[in-house]
């Protein structure tokens, strides 16, 4: 079998770099994502998603608006988001947002929600970070209702209730697809498979065979909670270029930097040039030559038995020539290439799952 | 693939071990919970984890993750075993009862980072390391800081046999020395070299500002370490 693979292209906006190392202007690394996006579509990548942060170094904070540009630039790529952070948004706002991107695009938006690595929005927007799971429970279960089953009556803890209300657009039934994104807890996995969505893995260090049991996991808390066998996906970092060498000399010096600043905010150690090469020969970084990258990719795909995988395309502020020259490589060769190497080394275990919400 | 690190082990050394050695309980059944219940099962223990809520809440998520543990509630964990390990959120402590542990020897593994537990004034106020706010909550408890510095999958990838070149070591503290030697059995018998830290007020060398923190290093080393920021 040829299982259909989504294969999705990530990015939180990193402000980059001109060409003599200086950083570019905010305002001007939005309208390159654009094109990034633009050319995205045109190599035949089938997503392309943002993140969400409030901070100075990523230009990510308001990604539906982005998002709708891209929709009125293309014609066939889905949009959506990597990852929304459900728990400080108002579902009733993040459906308005994406109903109507999905009106726009013609029926092409589609998210993932979770907590993200990164916690600044809980003070930003007055909430607790002690709230999280309570904040994601509440969150997950309204919007969910919102995206099937409208009018909603609703009544939580964190914002005011809804009687039979109804909320323009429309959107199809099965529309919009919702990922959970989940980085290691069990619990989020179980949360996962008790809403019936679709499970995003991101695994951003180490052997991604360690996550396995967690896809195990998932499938089995699927039937505990008898629902359909869905879609498992993974996103990871990674960056292509001509040669391996080419790809690890671009990348490092950003990986370096942008885990030196994550290092001072969480009180980790910075990683070493041998830490970012094992990651890249036998952890989660995809970084190489197409071949190198595609074999990689396969591999992943094939233990783990996904249907989705994002790449999270150059960590940092490597420059946007260089980003393009990434996204043309892995559309024109990576994908192609994870496809064939997937096609001969086949198990002949399709994946019977539905994707999205819809029931 | 995650368990072929370490074997179980054979009958001389389990013929070594001690009175009430046998078995471990695990509050808390998330990444790190069910990781050390997955190296404790590898280890020959009898494991007992317990989550937040009901056992069936987490009984698929431990038998998925760490087969051959149990999945129990909280007073049967406390009941099953001497040493007791918390990997609850950081800021999910205090809702457990004080007495909950008395006379046990309960391993802290938690950590404090504002940036990801949100702020805790008594907890950035502690000078002499987190640990002394647990201690103080469970003052019936014998705290002993560990198992708290490596990261979950770091824990799972560096388990070894004891006497393997290049261990990854793990610190403890604590002020109960008999406590203290327990746990450090515990942490040899997962996978890690040992290394004591000294009393609890110790263990602060030990946390996410202190330089031992989410890096791996052997036993020798992070006695270096440990001596320096001494």
């Amino acid at each position: 079998m040829q299982h259909d693979i989504e294969f999705g292209l990530d990015t939180f906006l990193p402000v980059t770099d001109d060409e003599s190392g200086k950083p570019i202007d905010g305002a001007q690394v939005i309208r390159n994502t654009v094109d990034e996006a633009v050319l995205a579509e045109s190599v035949g990548i089938d997503s392309f998603n943002i993140g969400e942060h409030y901070r100075d170094d990523m230009m990510d904070s308001a990604n539906h608006v982005i998002l709708a540009a891209i929709a009125a630039r293309t014609e066939r790529i889905r949009l959506g988001t990597a990852v929304t952070v459900l728990s400080t948004q108002d579902p009733v706002r993040l459906y308005t947002e994406f109903a109507t991107l999905d009106a726009l695009s013609d029926g092409r938006a589609q998210l993932i929600v979770g907590r993200g690595s990164a916690t600044e929005s809980f003070p930003l927007f007055g909430f607790d970070l002690a709230d999280y799971e309570e904040l994601f429970e509440e969150k997950l279960g309204l919007f969910t209702r919102l995206l099937r089953e409208q009018p909603v009556t609703w009544s939580g803890t964190f914002r005011t209730p809804l009687s039979g209300q109804v909320l323009g657009p429309s959107i199809p039934e099965g529309h919009i697809p919702t990922w959970v994104g989940v980085g290691g807890s069990p619990q989020s996995v179980m949360r996962a498979a008790r809403f019936g969505l679709p499970l995003m893995l991101a695994i951003i260090g180490g052997d991604p065979q360690r996550f396995a049991p967690y896809v195990d996991l998932y499938k089995r808390a699927l039937e505990q909670y008898s629902q359909p066998q869905l879609a498992v996906g993974v996103h990871s970092l990674g960056f292509v270029a001509p040669t391996d060498e080419q790809a690890k000399a671009i990348q490092w010096p950003y990986y370096k930097q942008t885990f030196e600043r994550a290092a001072r905010e969480r009180g980790w150690r910075t990683p070493t040039y041998e830490q970012f090469l094992a990651e890249v020969d036998h952890g989660s970084m995809y970084v190489g030559s197409p071949e190198t990258v595609a074999k990689r990719i396969a591999d992943v795909i094939g233990t783990l038995g996904l249907s989705r995988f994002d790449l999270a395309y150059a960590v940092g502020g490597v420059p946007h020539p260089q980003r393009m020259a990434a996204i043309e490589l892995y559309g024109h060769e990576v994908v192609p290439r994870v496809r064939e190497l997937l096609a001969t080394d086949d198990s002949g275990d399709a994946h019977a799952v539905e994707s999205g919400v819809g029931r | 693939m995650t368990e072929a690190t370490i074997p179980v082990p054979d009958a001389s050394r389990a013929a070594t071990r001690e009175a009430g050695d046998e078995r471990l309980a695990i509050i808390g059944a998330g990444k790190l919970g069910t990781t050390i219940a997955r190296a404790a099962v590898a280890a020959g223990y009898e494991v007992a984890v317990a989550g937040s809520g009901l056992a069936d809440d987490i009984a698929l998520t431990v038998d998925v993750l760490a087969p051959g543990a149990r999945a129990v509630r909280t007073e049967e964990a406390v009941r099953h075993a001497d040493v007791i390990v918390l990997a609850v959120p950081t800021h999910r402590f205090r809702e457990l009862p004080r007495d909950l542990f008395a006379g046990k020897i309960l391993i802290d593994t938690m950590n404090y980072w504002p940036p990801v537990d949100g702020d805790d004034a008594e907890l950035a106020a502690a000078a002499a390391g987190t640990s002394m706010v647990v201690q103080d909550h469970f003052r019936s408890a014998r705290v002993v800081k560990g198992l708290n510095q490596l990261g979950y999958h770091e824990l799972e990838e560096h388990r070894r046999p004891t006497g393997t070149a290049g261990r990854v070591a793990v610190g403890v503290a604590g002020q109960d020395r008999a406590a203290v030697t327990a746990v450090m059995r515990l942490i040899d018998r997962l996978g890690f070299d040992p290394v004591d830290a000294g009393p609890l007020e110790r263990g602060v060398a030990l946390q996410p500002d202190g330089s031992p923190f989410a890096v791996t290093y052997t036993a020798d080393e992070l006695r270096d370490h440990l001596g320096r920021s001494g």
